[in-house]
């Protein structure tokens, strides 16, 4: 898995602030393009309302129905968030066991592999009988396993990625094992880890607005974009597209945050032509 | 055995079981304070095998090693020896004050006196105002000199090089090397040093120990008699040329073990894999 590289340029603010609007200027452009023809293009080349409604519209969709729209995407979120949390943890800990234990873990690993091709998402309708139609935890867990991978692979191949003289060098200094740990092992893998949490964060939105959707609360998410669609108010199903998408896109901008901080130190975020 | 001795290796063997082979037979050699004895020979030698058995990172099958009349494990866990590797080793996250201030911070000093040594090695190695950078935004050559300085930060009686000047170009290796001379007879440590080129060898040791690969055997041992210190103009030294040519004869006809396939750095990482 690549790191995605975000460089942040040094220098004075405003030739900081340059740069960057320069660098989103191409996006913003095909972003806007993408708009318009949303907006008129399609209506204009006959595309139904029930395909595609109006951008306009679902803007309209979104501002009158914002109260519910919001509070159904909190409760999504959360359920995503707590995916994220459950299954994000739960790799993390197990890759430092299999790390400390490497024998144990190249023994498992096959059956880690296995279970990982399993396609989680058929899982949803049985979690719903697990933990109850109305209970988040159905959602929860389909989130958190669809994360779980991800961060369980990168996780460990960061713990074990260390070379063998920063060991030997350790240990030259008669340093225990919790040292090794902590201040080697640890801040090697960091940067795989970060990359592997953005990953699992939009893993984990799409674990719980595709949990919605094999039943649950109507103050779902997923349900309200089920319902709106079976109610033909498509211009509600596509707000609540929207408002899945700014959340997933907070959320993934937060981890980046985070690991922009913690990862202060690495080239990528601090510009290597210095 | 000699009482005085630094480092005393008696009849040391070392097999790597999984690979059925014999990096190191029967050595003995005694080394004394303040000398520099370069370990040279083709690949495959075991040289890079006896420094770590010197260093208590790789355990001998056979024989005893002492290193200041303490047993190699005792040595290493009161921390008496430095050691620098042929990649610097250096922790991107930590800048070059923190690289150097690690051994001290596993040896608890406060960071008053931290700070204090870490100028002390900085100013050594020649690269006060460097402090507060990364590795990454430093050369080869610079990020060596901060491990050295690392390696020399708890005023080791004994420092363990191995091949720290391989991966540099020519000129930084010869300025390293005058550099390393200078450090050496500034502190009076005692000096192993590995290495394949026969000029450094003779150029920077008072005695060149000349080993054989499969087993692994000392071959003979130089006395490096060139007056001290050594300048540039010691290159120019007819008497330079003879012992060249003395390690060069002991060294011809010695098969590389490269030939039969495993070097000794894929026995090495074999062996940690284990």
């Amino acid at each position: 898995m690549t790191t995605i590289v975000e460089p942040v340029p040094r220098g004075a603010f405003t030739r900081r602030v340059g740069r960057h609007v320069g660098d989103w200027i191409p996006a913003l452009v095909v972003f806007g393009l993408g708009l318009a023809s949303w907006q008129w293009l399609f209506p204009w080349l006959g595309v139904e309302r029930f395909l595609l409604p109006r951008f306009s519209d679902v803007l309209d969709a979104f501002w009158t129905q914002r109260d519910s729209l919001w509070s159904a995407g909190w409760f999504t979120f959360k359920e995503a968030l707590g995916g994220f949390a459950l299954g994000c943890g739960g790799a993390i800990a197990l890759a430092v066991a299999f790390g400390r234990f490497r024998r144990v873990g190249a023994a498992l690993m096959p059956l880690a592999i296995a279970a990982n091709a399993i396609p989680i998402l058929a899982f949803a309708p049985i979690t719903n009988a697990w933990f109850g139609l109305l209970s988040p935890w159905s959602k929860i867990v389909i989130a958190a396993v669809l994360c779980f991978f991800p961060v369980f692979v990168n996780t460990l191949r960061g713990l074990t990625s260390v070379q063998p003289e920063s060991i030997e060098l350790m240990r030259s200094y008669a340093a225990s094992e919790v040292d090794v740990f902590t201040r080697v092992r640890v801040p090697t893998s960091l940067p795989f880890v970060f990359t592997a949490l953005k990953v699992a964060s939009v893993l984990a939105m799409i674990g719980a607005v595709v949990g919605d959707f094999f039943g649950g609360s109507t103050e779902a998410l997923g349900i309200q974009i089920e319902s709106s669609v079976q109610l033909s108010r498509y211009e509600e199903a596509w707000a609540a597209i929207l408002v899945a998408s700014i959340l997933g896109i907070v959320f993934y901008a937060a981890i980046a945050a985070a690991e922009r901080r913690a990862l202060s130190w690495h080239p990528s975020t601090r510009g290597a032509s210095e | 055995m000699n009482a005085d001795a630094v480092v005393s290796i008696q009849g040391v063997t070392k097999t790597f079981a999984k690979a059925n082979v014999t990096a190191l037979e029967n050595i003995s050699v005694d080394l004394l304070p303040g000398e520099f004895v370069s370990l040279i020979g083709p690949s495959g030698c075991g040289k890079s095998t006896l420094l770590r058995v010197i260093g208590d990172l790789i355990e001998p099958t056979t024989g005893t090693v002492t290193v200041n009349r303490k047993s190699a494990h005792e040595a290493r866990l009161a921390r008496d020896y430095g050691i620098v590797f042929q990649d610097s080793v250096l922790f991107d996250w930590r800048t070059v004050a923190k690289n150097i201030a690690l051994p001290l911070e596993l040896l608890g000093w406060d960071r008053r006196r931290r700070a204090e040594r870490v100028k002390e090695m900085t100013a050594l190695v020649e690269l006060s105002g460097f402090e507060s950078h990364h590795p990454w935004q430093l050369s080869g050559g610079m990020q060596q000199r901060v491990s050295i300085a690392r390696a020399l930060a708890i005023e080791p009686a004994l420092l363990l090089m191995d091949e720290p000047f391989g991966a540099l170009d020519e000129m930084t290796r010869e300025r390293l090397n005058l550099e390393l001379l200078r450090i050496w007879h500034q502190l009076g440590s005692t000096v192993v040093f590995v290495t394949h080129s026969i000029s450094e060898a003779v150029f920077l040791s008072t005695r060149v120990v000349v080993m054989s690969p499969r087993p692994g055997r000392i071959r003979g041992i130089v006395d490096v008699d060139l007056p001290q210190p050594r300048t540039v103009q010691t290159h120019e030294n007819p008497r330079f040329f003879e012992l060249v040519t003395a390690v060069r004869e002991l060294l011809r006809g010695i098969e590389s073990a490269e030939e039969d396939g495993t070097l000794e750095s894929e026995l090495l990482a074999a062996e940690e894999a284990t």
